[in-house]
């Protein structure tokens, strides 16, 4: 991905230069024109929505019964999700590039499945063979959430390894006398915290917003009760969706913020919400 | 050879800070046994064995996949020996992890954590063999000293240049008082300028610590220029080892003689037993790795008869302006002190000599020469179509 942009990039610089020369007027009217499109074409419905919900809305909205439990259990199943993934995606694609880089092909058309299967036919599969006891905990859904996010933070993690050089790394931290635990946590990790965090990024808005999956396995969580609730009184119920688009956007802010000082320090580039991941998995 | 490394180690010794107590004094003895790997069909090494003197550096000099690296890995413990063994200070370490091994490595790409000051990426090994924060940092910083970058301890690998950061892997790498220290091409990244100076210091380096070494490298100017001894490989074998004087005035194959500095070939008929005759003078044979001095005999493999190419260097070619000679000039490189020209003998045969630079002057481009070999021992080799 990244030597596609480099190489685009730099097969057009020639006609960027020209382009320069050009008085200014045409090229910067045009782009206010996209801005002023994309802004009222974002902020008109966000507008629309407050107008809607009042304030009185957003003040009744922390008080409703249920915003709070299914908030914490859409923040927990976030965390759960997020930590069954790395645990199971980091070792995997640390492997498969230094052991198997053969499979990185097959891993790559694997990971892509869930995006294909639609989410309904995932859940009601699942459901059909679960035993009761995993179907009636909230926890199995964290189980789909990781299935769900595979692709995305599979891919996030891929691109991050490619852009290291894991097998010398690991083979100098080796020499050094680095067993395999010291290897992942003192020098692959902390050079794959870019990816990590774009994975993060990715596996914690996925879980915010789903509600497919949720509603189908009948769990309450913070979408799903956006949604009935919305049956009962639509200006608390929209007062609560800009609440969560809120809150979701401060977090990832956050994120992002933390990351780059810290990628800044080692010499990595800013962390933008999508550096790492391929673009193909931002239309999901 | 080693008597030698060990007598200048112990005189660099004098004059070297306290860090030079800490390296290993008397170094590590390393054999390669007999070690083959094979690649699918390809066969990496083909029976390698190598003896390799405590404190002595030894480059492994050969074109790409001759095997020198594999060879580097299997002793690292990265890759594995289809048969044979590695014995360290008389040990076999086959069944031994990289980890466990005790060998600093330098690679050839840029291989410091990126998100690891220079002084942490020193202390590492330390920090892995469990060593006290303060003696680890004290040591690091002593290090970082050696090799000239105090002032550069505080900052990460992506603010230091390509040499620098080949430096910090050095200092990183000796840091854990290896057994051996194996470097993997280490100076191919950087610019010639700093691959000259970098070259320089590790010898320093190596010789004052008496670390047993192994270099493997493409470039034979840095392997005849740094080693005590050079492996000259080919195909998984080492054709030749041999000090690098000897390797360059004595090779022993005609794969190191051609490999090793620059080589003409010229075609030849075997007059009679151990002579031949090439450019109208008859020359003893000495066939590769023979002696040297006049009247030695041949050795087994040299050819005894029929059509043979007579191996001479550039500096062992006489060449001099003649009307109707048996050669022209077809190009002329000035190299400072000498002129190498370019010579078209008939039958497209172009040899390359090399004349002092004032007499190369009479001799541009054009002009007929005459080319003359003085009866000399010459290598000889088969044919080569």
């Amino acid at each position: 991905m990244a030597t596609l942009t480099s190489a685009a990039g730099q097969a057009v610089s020639p006609e960027h230069s020209k382009k320069r020369r050009r008085p200014q007027g045409q090229s910067s009217v045009w782009r206010w024109v996209v801005m002023i499109i994309a802004g009222v074409y974002f902020l008109v419905p966000l507008y629309a929505a407050l107008r809607f919900a009042g304030l009185s809305g957003f003040k009744e909205v922390f008080t409703t019964p249920g915003f709070g439990s299914s908030l914490w259990l859409s923040i927990r199943l976030a965390a759960v999700t997020w930590i069954v993934s790395m645990l199971l995606m980091i070792p995997t694609t640390v492997y498969v590039h230094l052991r198997m880089p053969g499979l990185r092909r097959l891993l790559e058309g694997v990971t892509i499945l869930p995006i294909v299967i639609p989410p309904v036919v995932l859940i009601i599969g699942v459901l059909q063979v679960m035993p009761l006891a995993l179907r009636a905990s909230v926890w199995l859904l964290a189980l789909e959430y990781v299935v769900l996010a595979m692709p995305f933070a599979y891919r996030a993690l891929d691109a991050g390894l490619r852009a290291i050089d894991v097998k010398t790394l690991t083979e100098a931290a080796g020499s050094l006398g680095a067993g395999w635990l010291s290897t992942m946590w003192r020098v692959i990790l902390p050079n794959m915290r870019t990816a990590v965090i774009s994975a993060t990024i990715l596996i914690v808005a996925l879980v915010l917003g789903e509600f497919t999956m949720a509603s189908l396995d009948l769990k309450q969580t913070f979408p799903v009760w956006i949604v009935l609730f919305d049956q009962e009184n639509a200006q608390i119920s929209v007062a609560a969706s800009i609440f969560a688009l809120f809150v979701t956007w401060v977090f990832l802010m956050l994120i992002t913020v933390i990351a780059t000082r810290q990628s800044r320090r080692t010499g990595g580039g800013e962390v933008t919400l999508f550096t790492v991941a391929p673009q193909q998995t931002i239309g999901n | 050879m080693t008597a030698k490394a060990n007598e200048t180690g112990a005189a660099a010794g004098v004059y070297a800070p306290p860090a030079a107590a800490s390296g290993s004094p008397d170094g590590t003895p390393v054999s390669l046994r007999n070690l083959t790997r094979a690649f699918g069909a390809t066969k990496a090494l083909d029976g390698m064995s190598l003896d390799i003197a405590p404190g002595e550096l030894i480059a492994l000099l050969g074109p790409s996949g001759c095997g020198k690296t594999t060879a580097l890995r299997i002793v690292a413990g990265f890759e594995y020996a289809d048969s044979g063994e590695v014995l360290v200070n008389g040990k076999d370490v086959s069944e031994v992890p990289a980890s466990k091994r005790d060998m600093g490595m330098v690679f050839q790409s840029y291989s410091l954590f990126p998100n690891m000051s220079a002084l942490d990426n020193v202390g590492f090994g330390l920090r892995m063999r469990k060593t006290a924060a303060a003696q680890r940092r004290s040591k690091a910083a002593e290090l970082l000293d050696m090799v000239g970058l105090s002032a550069q301890a505080g900052q990460y690998p992506h603010q230091l240049s390509g040499g620098q950061q080949q430096r910090v892997a050095l200092a990183r790498a000796l840091a854990i008082e290896p057994h051996v220290l194996l470097l993997d091409e280490p100076l191919s990244a950087l610019d010639a300028k700093v691959r000259l100076q970098l070259r320089e210091q590790i010898r320093t380096l190596q010789q004052r610590l008496g670390t047993t070494t192994i270099f493997v490298t493409h470039d034979q100017e840095e392997a005849l220029s740094m080693a005590d001894r050079v492996g000259v490989m080919s195909n998984g074998k080492l054709e030749q080892v041999a000090e690098p004087a000897e390797l360059y005035t004595r090779p022993a194959t005609a794969f190191v003689a051609e490999f090793v500095g620059t080589m003409n070939r010229l075609p030849a008929e075997v007059a009679g037993p151990g002579t031949v005759t090439v450019l109208g003078t008859s020359c003893a044979m000495i066939g590769p790795g023979g002696s040297g001095g006049a009247g030695s005999p041949p050795t087994e493999d040299s050819p005894t008869s029929g059509p043979v190419d007579v191996l001479v260097r550039p500096e062992g070619l006489t060449v001099a302006p003649a009307s109707g000679g048996n050669g022209i000039v077809s190009g002329r490189t000035f190299l400072g002190a000498v002129t190498r020209l370019a010579v078209l003998l008939s039958g497209d045969t172009e040899v390359r000599v090399d004349v002092p630079s004032a007499t190369a002057l009479a001799m541009a481009p054009g002009t007929s020469v005459q080319v003359g070999l003085p009866p000399t021992p010459v290598l000889v080799a088969p044919r080569q179509q």
